[in-house]
């Protein structure tokens, strides 16, 4: 069943193309990854689903209504969430605090505040510094920290935006774990951007690649698992050509193990 | 000794008109990244809320006539709605604006009040008598207080006291805290974005009208650029403080109340009548060493 469908949505930043007519779609339950290199447009495209920044055309629908041109915070009470790049924690805010923003749009007090106290059962590690500024956690509990925040708004879609940014890989592990965990339980629905398609193609439902704003290749994961049609779209020709693929490696330190 | 126990109790209760207008220009930077030069304007409108409208050199107390407990009240009405009809009028049509052009725009908010308070209340001060009972000295020892300033001192910290329960305490202070620090990550998370600015706005007139009426009943006074020198020295409190903090805030205008009471009591004769030139000098040596102010926000960072 669909839940997400963007059709043909464009973004501009003054003269600058973010996004040139972009399409992609999101069943319930899936697992649906962005991947690609800095600067494609990954992170502009979850940011216009979730109302962040303004389109230039196209249409956002969510379960069939058109929601492109609403507001973020009448975005997030229909159920998506978007943890952004950098995590953004409130750094003065207290952990707890932290958490109860994203309760307070819900109507259902008493369900979000068991929803509340399952989420620090899940996490000792927040519930232990409940009541530290959030600014003092570490990276990794600062992720786990906004990725419960958003699932406190009550969310169906989980938008993550790089979850796996500035963490340690043992840290990284540990965030896919506790997400593939939510959709095993609550039978969350996840939408990813990621620079590389390490990892991804384990779990993924389906991937796109997205360069340039614009989307290179849409295919199911479980076809992919060679990763030579990614790396084309990736890179826009054949990496083995040159010493790019090299490069890429040197910078990210990580890339999946078919692209080098 | 003497003398300088009555400086510092002068100090304090300086400080805390400072300290509170102050907080009301930091509340809305907090969030909007507005430096709302129509502060002081806000403070004038307060006072001048208190006379009939008319521009007769003798002023008639309207809501200035009211005892205590509706007066408070209904000048603090008055000054929200005035700040509400801001927000709606001028800067919710320019959200998404960049900050020189919000404080433009408050420089404009500011004259338009001062003339439209120009064209119905004429030019010439009037003189009213608010509380004049509050100019009593008190007496402690050999130290002599005048009333007012310890009522100053003690309404600013009932204020302060109330207003940090606010933020902790209630949903509303934790949206508009969050919303501060980070406003489209608050509005990603379902803060709505105008009721949180809306709230700022009303507490930052509710603090603009006590202002006004601590004011007022020091000075006695009203014109219509009476706000503008309150909102100055404000403005330098949250510079020094460090903009984007309220604690900040607070922690400024009582530094520039203190320096501003000090220096004119212990500047030589000569110097005297150049204090504000020393108060200004020693805020720049202040920014000199810690250029972020005294307590720095990390918010003020911008984020790309």
């Amino acid at each position: 069943m669909m839940m997400l469908e963007v059709d043909g949505l464009s973004v501009r930043y003054g003269r600058l193309t973010a996004l040139r007519g972009i399409s992609l779609k999101v069943d319930e339950g899936q697992i649906v990854c962005i991947i690609g290199p800095n600067g494609a447009g990954k992170s502009t495209t979850l940011a216009a689903i979730a109302g962040g920044v303004g389109i230039q055309s196209g249409t956002v629908r969510w379960r069939n209504q058109v929601i492109s041109g609403l507001v973020p915070e009448a975005i997030s009470r229909l159920g998506l969430a978007l943890v952004p790049e950098g995590r953004r924690v409130f750094s003065t805010l207290s952990v707890e605090e932290n958490l109860l923003v994203g309760t307070y749009q819900r109507r259902d007090r008493a369900a979000s505040s068991k929803d509340l106290q399952r989420a620090l059962e899940l996490f000792p590690g927040l519930r232990q510094r409940i009541r530290q500024p959030a600014g003092r956690l570490s990276g990794g509990e600062q992720q786990m920290l906004v990725i419960c925040r958003a699932l406190l708004t009550n969310a169906r879609l989980l938008m993550m935006d790089e979850p796996s940014l500035g963490l340690a890989p043992m840290i990284i592990d540990q965030v896919y774990e506790m997400l593939l965990d939510l959709r095993r339980r609550n039978g969350l629905t996840l939408l990813i951007n990621e620079q590389s398609s390490e990892r991804i193609l384990e779990f993924a439902d389906h991937v796109y690649v997205l360069r340039n704003g614009e989307i290179q290749l849409s295919d199911s994961a479980a076809n992919l698992q060679d990763g030579k049609a990614i790396e084309s779209a990736y890179f826009g020709f054949d990496a083995r050509a040159s010493n790019l693929d090299l490069a890429v490696g040197a910078t990210h330190g990580r890339v999946h193990p078919e692209l080098r | 000794m003497v003398a300088f126990i009555q400086n510092c109790v002068d100090a304090l209760s300086l400080g805390s008109l400072y300290a509170l207008a102050a907080l009301g220009i930091g509340l809305l930077f907090g969030m909007l990244r507005l430096i709302n030069f129509a502060h002081g304007d806000f403070i004038t409108i307060g006072a001048f809320g208190l006379i009939v409208p008319s521009r007769n050199d003798m002023a008639i107390m309207a809501v200035g006539s009211l005892p205590v407990v509706l007066l408070v009240p209904a000048a603090c009405a008055i000054v929200v709605a005035a700040a509400l009809l801001s927000d709606r009028l001028v800067f919710r049509p320019l959200r998404t604006a960049s900050a020189p052009t919000l404080m433009v725009a408050s420089f404009s908010v500011g004259y338009i009040i001062q003339n439209t308070i120009l064209v119905t209340y004429g030019a010439r001060p009037k003189t009213i008598d608010l509380w004049s009972s509050l100019g009593e000295q008190l007496h402690f020892g050999a130290v002599r207080v005048p009333r007012l300033e310890v009522v100053t001192i003690a309404v600013t910290l009932v204020l302060l006291a109330t207003l940090t329960a606010f933020l902790k305490r209630t949903r509303y202070g934790v949206q508009i805290r969050a919303a501060a620090e980070d406003f489209l990550m608050a509005r990603y998370l379902g803060v709505r974005a105008n009721l949180a600015i809306g709230v700022a706005f009303a507490l930052s007139g509710l603090l603009a009208a006590i202002v006004s009426l601590l004011f007022v009943s020091e000075t006695g006074t009203l014109t219509n650029v009476m706000g503008v020198p309150l909102m100055l020295y404000a403005f330098i409190a949250t510079v020094v403080g460090g903009m984007g903090s309220l604690v900040g805030a607070v922690v400024g205008g009582y530094t520039v109340g203190f320096l501003g009471v000090m220096l004119q009591a212990y500047l030589p004769d000569g110097l005297r009548s150049f204090r504000d030139a020393f108060v200004f000098a020693t805020v720049v040596f202040v920014l000199l060493l810690r250029p972020a102010g005294i307590i720095p926000t990390k918010a003020l960072v911008q984020r790309v």
